[in-house]
C-alpha cells in the first residue's frame, strides 16, 4: 500500500508464508490495524468508529428485524406490533433500530463538520470526501424509506410529500415519480420497492465505507493541525505517528463505550422520544395528519427546500430566464440537493493553502456560523411555511450557500493565515506542554 | 442536542409546506392545544414500572365501559398473564378470555375466545383501537403542548388519556347531524365520544376508590400498558445496559490513559508484539 513507510507484515511460519503466498489476508488486516495514525487526533476523530458501528448495528439488528416484518399495507403496521409484543427481544431489537439511525445521523453530522474544520477535504483527501458525501446521501435515502415501513400516518405522509419532490423535475419529473412509487400514489408496491431497497443500500454503504476507508489509508489521516506526516523515511515517520492499534483502537473503544452508555439510556428510559407519535397511528390515505415533520435529520435540508417560494427573486429570474422550466417548486428541490452538492464542491472551493481552521483566524468565525447556521435551519425545518421562518429560511439557505460559494474562495486570499507547527511532533510537544503548564488552552478547537 | 432538536420539532406548528407537495393540504384546522393535566403514575421516570392492581382495576374499567365501542386488536388475551402486566393467573386469563367471542375460520363459525386469541377490534365504526392511543398521543398528538415534559415531568399518552375522560364540561352541540361534547384536553375542543365516565361506574373488588378521576387514572395505566406491555423489561434492560457500559467506560478509560501514557511523555510508539 502507498502512503507513510511502515513495518510490513512479514509470514514467519511455513503455515503463514503457505497462506500468504495463496491470499494475503493477513498481511491486509495486518498493515490495517498497525496503519501509522497522526499521533496528535483529538476526540472529533472518534466519529469514524461510531459510524462504523453503527453502520454494523443498524444491519444486523435490522436483518432480524426483516425475518419478523411483513412488506405489505395490510399486514405492516400489525407485523410491526407483533415484533414489539410477540417476538423475543422484538420491542428491544426495534428500538435499537429506530434510535440507531438517530445515532448514525448525529455521529454523520459530528463527523462532516470536524471535516470542514480542520480541512479534511483538502488535497490530496479529496476522493475520501466525495465519497463520504455520496456515503451521507445514500443513509439518507435509507433513513427515509426505513421510515415509511411501519406504515404509520408519518410513514405515509413523508413519503407521500418526499417523492413528490420527484414530480417537480420538468419533463422527466412524473415517469420518475411513477417509477419510485410503482403506480400512481403511495401504495403496497411502494412499500414493496422501499423495502427491498432499504435492505439494499446499506450493503452499497459498506462497499463505499470500504473504499473511503482505502482513500484515507492511501492519504493518511488528516490531524488537527493539517499539517502532514513526514513520509521520506520509516524514522522520521514514527516521530509523528503511534500506530492504529492500540493506540487508537483503545481511545475510538472508550469514547464508543461512552456514547453507547447515552445511547442506551435513550433506548431504554425513552426509546419514542425522537420519534413521531403519530406513528403509532395505522397509514390512513383517507386522513392527512395536521402537520407533516420530517425526522429530525432531514429538517435542515427541508427547510432550504422550502426556502425558496415563488416571491424570492433568484427563484423569479430563474423561472423567467428558463421559460417557466425551473418553477418555485423545482427550484426548492434543485436548492435541497445543491446544498449538499456545494458540500461535495469543497476541495474546490476552498482556495486557501492553510488545511486547518485551527490557524485561519477569519474562516473560525464563519465556521462557527455555518455550524449555528445548521442548527438554525433545523429549527425552521420544524417551523411552519410562514412568516417570520420563511424569511428566516431564507437567510438561513442563503448563508448555507454564501459560505461554500463565495466565503470559503474569498478567503484564500483575504486571510492571512497563523503559523503552522513545523512538524505534527512539534505540535505534540508544544500542545503537551501547555497542558502540562496548566496554561488556559484559548484555541477554539472542540473537545480537545 | 437531541432533546432540544425534539422541543424544537414538538413545539412547531409545521403546517404543509408553501410550495404545495400534497394536495390538499391539511385536513384540520388546529382549534388550539387541549389542557392535559399532570397526573402521576407509576411507571413514570427511569425505574417507575406498571402497578399490577393499578392495570387489573383498569382492566376492568375498559372490559365494562370502554369495550363497548372500542377494541384492543394487536393485545392478546395471554398478555393478561404476563409478568409486568395485569399478570392475572392462567385460569382467569382463560375465563376472562370466554367472556368473548371470535370468529374462527377453520369451524366457520364464532367460538368463545381462547388465551391466544387477540381481543376485538372496535364495534363501533368511528370508535378507534385503543391498543396503541396511549403512544399515539404521547406528543399529544403531534406538535400540539411541550414535548419536553415527557422528558422533565413524564408527561404523556396517559395523561392526555385521563385528562380527556375527566375532561368534560358539560355542554354539548350539534353539527351536522351529529353531537359532539365540549372537553378541555380534546385538540379543538369538542369531542364526539360522549362522556364515558361520571364516576362510580364500576365497583372494584378490592373495594378501591371509584372516583372519576381514580377509573380514569386507572384505565389510563391500563392503556399504557396495552401500548408498551414491554415497559418495565425494558427499561430492567436499559438499566442494566447502562450500568454496563459505564464500568466498560471506566476500564477503557483506565486502559486508555496507561497505553499512551510513554506517548504522551514523548516516547516513541513500541511495536504491539
Amino acid at each position: 500500500m502507498a502512503g507513510i513507510p511502515h513495518d510490513h507484515y512479514e509470514p514467519k511460519s511455513s503455515g503463514e508464508k503457505w497462506l500468504h503466498r495463496r491470499l494475503p489476508i493477513v498481511s491486509l488486516i495486518y498493515d490495517t490495524l498497525m496503519i501509522p495514525t497522526p499521533k496528535n487526533l483529538n476526540w472529533m476523530w472518534i466519529w469514524g468508529i461510531v459510524l462504523t458501528f453503527c453502520l454494523v448495528l443498524q444491519i444486523a439488528t435490522g436483518v432480524v428485524l426483516a425475518m419478523h416484518y411483513t412488506p405489505n399495507v395490510d399486514m405492516a403496521f400489525a407485523s410491526i406490533e407483533h415484533i414489539m409484543r410477540d417476538v423475543n427481544g422484538g420491542a428491544m431489537l426495534r428500538y435499537v433500530h429506530m434510535n440507531g439511525a438517530s445515532l448514525f445521523f448525529i455521529a454523520v453530522y459530528a463527523h462532516i463538520f470536524r471535516g470542514l474544520y480542520y480541512g479534511s477535504y483538502k488535497e490530496p483527501r479529496e476522493v475520501t470526501w466525495i465519497i463520504g458525501i455520496l456515503i451521507f446521501v445514500l443513509m439518507m435515502g435509507t433513513a427515509f424509506m426505513g421510515y415509511v415501513l411501519p406504515w404509520g400516518q408519518m410513514s405515509f405522509w413523508g413519503a407521500t410529500v418526499i417523492t413528490g419532490l420527484f414530480g417537480a423535475i420538468p419533463f422527466v419529473g412524473e415517469p420518475i415519480q411513477t417509477l419510485l412509487l410503482g403506480g400512481p400514489a403511495v401504495d403496497n408496491a411502494t412499500l414493496n420497492r422501499f423495502f427491498s431497497l432499504h435492505y439494499l443500500l446499506p450493503f452499497l454503504i459498506v462497499g463505499l465505507v470500504a473504499v473511503h476507508i482505502w482513500a484515507f489509508h492511501t492519504t493518511g489521516n488528516n490531524n488537527p493541525t493539517g499539517v502532514e506526516v513526514r513520509r521520506a523515511s520509516k524514522e522520521e515517520a514514527e516521530k509523528d505517528t503511534v500506530p492504529f492499534w492500540p493506540y487508537y483502537v483503545l481511545k475510538d473503544l472508550f469514547a464508543l463505550a461512552v456514547i453507547l452508555a447515552i445511547f442506551f439510556a435513550i433506548v431504554g428510559f425513552m426509546p419514542n422520544y425522537l420519534g413521531h407519535p403519530d406513528n403509532y397511528i395505522e397509514a390512513n390515505p383517507l386522513s392527512t395528519p395536521a402537520h407533516i415533520v420530517p425526522e429530525w435529520y432531514f429538517l435542515p435540508f427541508y427547510a432550504i427546500l422550502r426556502a425558496f417560494t415563488s416571491d424570492v427573486w433568484v427563484v423569479i429570474i430563474a423561472e423567467f430566464v428558463t421559460g417557466g422550466i425551473i418553477d418555485a417548486k423545482f427550484f426548492g428541490v434543485l436548492a435541497m440537493f445543491g446544498a449538499i452538492a456545494v458540500m461535495a464542491l469543497a476541495p474546490w472551493l476552498d482556495t486557501s493553502s492553510v488545511r486547518s481552521g485551527r490557524y485561519r483566524p477569519m474562516f473560525k468565525w464563519w465556521f462557527w456560523i455555518l455550524v449555528a447556521d445548521f442548527f438554525f435551519l433545523m429549527w425552521l425545518g420544524a417551523m411552519p411555511a410562514e412568516e417570520p421562518y420563511a424569511t428566516f429560511s431564507l437567510i438561513g439557505s442563503a448563508y448555507w450557500f454564501g459560505y461554500f460559494l463565495v466565503i470559503l474562495p474569498l478567503m484564500g486570499v483575504i486571510e492571512k493565515p497563523l503559523e503552522q507547527p513545523e512538524t505534527i511532533e512539534a505540535a505534540f510537544a508544544a500542545d503537551k506542554a501547555k497542558a502540562n503548564g496548566g496554561a488556559g488552552a484559548t484555541d477554539a478547537t472542540p473537545a480537545e | 442536542m437531541k432533546g432540544t432538536n425534539q422541543m424544537i420539532r414538538k413545539i412547531a406548528l409545521s403546517a404543509l409546506t408553501a410550495l404545495g407537495l400534497v394536495a390538499g393540504g391539511s385536513a384540520f384546522a388546529a382549534g388550539g392545544a387541549g389542557h392535559v393535566e399532570d397526573y402521576d403514575f407509576s411507571f413514570e421516570g427511569p425505574f417507575g414500572t406498571y402497578d399490577q392492581m393499578q392495570l387489573q382495576r383498569g382492566l376492568q374499567v375498559y372490559t365494562e365501559i370502554c369495550a363497548a365501542c372500542h377494541g384492543l386488536q394487536y393485545v392478546s388475551f395471554r398478555a393478561l398473564g404476563y409478568d409486568g402486566g395485569p399478570h392475572l393467573p392462567g385460569d382467569q386469563v382463560r375465563a376472562y378470555a370466554e367472556f368473548y367471542e371470535v370468529f374462527d375460520e377453520e369451524l366457520d363459525d364464532f367460538r368463545p375466545a381462547r388465551p391466544t386469541d387477540y381481543f376485538p377490534k372496535s364495534g363501533l365504526e368511528n370508535a378507534p383501537d385503543l391498543s396503541l392511543m396511549a403512544k399515539a398521543r404521547a406528543g399529544f398528538h403531534g406538535p400540539y403542548g411541550l414535548g419536553i415534559n415527557q422528558l422533565f415531568k413524564g408527561m404523556g399518552g396517559p395523561e392526555y388519556i385521563a385528562s380527556l375522560l375527566t375532561g368534560y364540561t358539560g355542554e354539548e352541540k350539534e353539527e351536522f347531524g351529529s353531537v359532539f361534547y365540549e372537553n378541555k384536553a380534546f385538540p379543538g375542543g369538542w369531542i364526539a365520544m360522549s362522556p364515558p365516565l361520571y364516576g362510580d361506574d364500576v365497583e372494584y373488588e378490592d373495594g378501591s376508590p371509584a372516583e372519576i378521576e381514580d377509573l380514569a387514572k386507572d384505565v389510563s395505566a391500563f392503556l399504557m400498558w396495552t401500548a408498551e406491555p414491554g415497559l418495565n423489561a425494558r427499561k430492567e434492560a436499559g438499566f442494566i445496559s447502562v450500568l454496563f457500559l459505564i464500568i466498560l467506560s471506566v476500564l477503557l478509560y483506565l486502559t486508555n490513559k496507561r497505553i499512551w501514557a510513554p506517548i504522551k511523555k514523548g516516547k516513541a510508539a513500541t511495536p504491539a508484539e
